[in-house]
């Protein structure tokens, strides 16, 4: 149960994002509470990804404002903003010249963090995320998509950060693969209760992950609900989103009211 | 055998040359990359600028390095010396390739590995130095490399204006209508450019990520 009195990890107060003459986002408000996983729903060019950047401030917003524990993420140092929240993207952007043991261990280290506790924190989080502790030593073109997204994973969670921003994490890996990894990412989140915003256009995988679903189209948010509420939903596009996915949703949205 | 005989005689002379040589091209190269590898980064950066900045190094180039010479002589600094004024404009020639090749390697990093790095909170300089220039620096020594070998024979010009280097066998032995005296300066000429070439090949190999 969401205490309505908690103040949002992350909230979106009447942002507008516009580019290159394109109006990315429109008066966007949504409040994000701490342990929960709210998963922004759209197609293409709806303005997730926006949404997204807009919170560790690799885009600014043209007005409103978007605050992260309290405070408007426009003040302060966007460096160390970053590194209190960790990133996740589809492409996964290792680097190609660094171990995975480097990878995970790259913030830590910029941070100051001891060799030893370093060391420590990596193999904890190989471990964390399903990986063997061999692989330490690899590189990302050693490595399958599934164990690099788990890398990628490892690497957002490196600096225990209190949010956790997923711009489709699994979105380029075959259904087993990501089957898989869905089912890590709920135990990793019954153990850790991070504060997720969670990217997708897959009802089904939204379904699964969400504690809620923010359906967005065209910048604007469309409808907010747990996953059992959605499916019921009379929100046209919701029931639209709904019937193209046919049947067999109610299976996939197992965590209904928390 | 007597081109070889010649260098042997003249080996003080042709060993001197060589150094003058290795010395013109080494500072030309050096301040190439100096002022060529900064802007080649911040033309990649800032994606306005790349076509003026491209196109005065491409302009620079298709100035015949004779006249480009003669041009020089008559700034008050540079004219007094001609070793100064030759590498002055053996940089100028070097810097396209190496503008140009830094630029294609910065923007050819993958942007997905930029934004990574740029999301988890890395610095614009922790980036640009543990990331971009790490995976950019093989296009960038082929672009030096490029310059190397351009210089090693644009230097031999040099010695029309009295710079020296191996250009003063070539131009005596022109003048003696000597085709020894040419040769001892056009063979180490062509050994430098090769040997300069190797070298660097293996820089960019040893700093090769993978």
């Amino acid at each position: 149960m969401q205490s309505a009195a908690a103040s949002p990890v992350i909230e979106f107060r009447d942002v507008f994002y516009r580019v290159a003459g394109t109006q990315v986002l429109s008066g966007f408000n949504l409040e994000v509470h701490r342990g929960e996983t709210v998963v922004l729903l759209g197609r293409s060019g709806s303005g997730k990804t926006t949404s997204l950047k807009l919170v560790n401030r690799l885009l600014t917003p043209t007005s409103g404002e978007i605050r992260v524990k309290g405070v408007s993420n426009a003040e302060g140092d966007v460096i160390r903003l970053r590194r209190s929240i960790g990133y996740v993207i589809q492409d996964v952007g290792l680097f190609p010249h660094f171990t995975v043991e480097k990878t995970i261990g790259l913030v830590p280290r910029i941070e100051g963090w001891s060799e030893e506790r370093v060391r420590g924190r990596v193999l904890e989080l190989l471990q964390m995320v399903g990986l063997p502790a061999d692989l330490a030593s690899r590189r990302p073109h050693q490595l399958s998509g599934g164990q690099r997204q788990r890398v990628g994973v490892a690497r957002a969670l490196a600096a225990d950060p209190e949010i956790l921003l997923m711009d489709e994490p699994f979105g380029a890996l075959d259904p087993l693969t990501r089957d898989e990894l869905q089912r890590e990412f709920l135990l990793l989140q019954q153990r850790l209760h991070k504060t997720v915003v969670f990217v997708t256009h897959d009802l089904r995988e939204a379904l699964r992950l969400g504690s809620r679903i923010a359906l967005m189209e065209a910048g604007r948010l469309v409808t907010v609900a747990e996953p059992r509420e959605f499916l019921q939903s009379a929100d046209p596009l919701a029931s639209a989103y709904v019937r193209a996915f046919g049947d067999g949703l109610e299976s996939a949205a197992n965590r209904g009211t928390s | 055998m007597s081109v070889f005989r010649f260098m042997w005689q003249n080996h003080r002379q042709v060993l001197e040359l060589t150094l003058e040589h290795l010395r013109l091209v080494g500072f030309s190269t050096l301040f190439a990359m100096l002022i060529g590898i900064p802007l080649g980064i911040a033309i990649a950066h800032r994606p306005r600028f790349n076509k003026p900045v491209l196109a005065s190094a491409n302009i620079i180039q298709t100035i015949p390095s004779l006249a480009l010479f003669g041009f020089l002589l008559p700034v008050p600094w540079l004219g007094e010396r001609a070793d100064r004024l030759a590498i002055l404009a053996l940089t100028l020639y070097a810097l396209l390739p190496i503008i140009r090749n830094t630029y294609t390697g910065i923007r050819g990093v993958d942007p997905a590995v930029v934004e990574a790095g740029r999301g988890m909170g890395l610095t614009e300089s922790q980036l640009l130095f543990q990331v971009e220039l790490p995976l950019a620096v093989s296009v960038i020594l082929s672009g030096v490399r490029v310059a190397v070998v351009i210089s090693v024979g644009l230097a031999t010009i040099a010695a029309a204006i009295g710079a020296g280097g191996l250009g003063e066998f070539i131009f005596r032995g022109l003048a003696m209508v000597d085709d020894r005296v040419i040769l001892a300066g056009a063979i180490p000429a062509a050994l430098l450019a090769l040997l300069a070439d190797f070298g660097v090949g293996w820089l960019e190999r040893l700093l090769q990520p993978r």
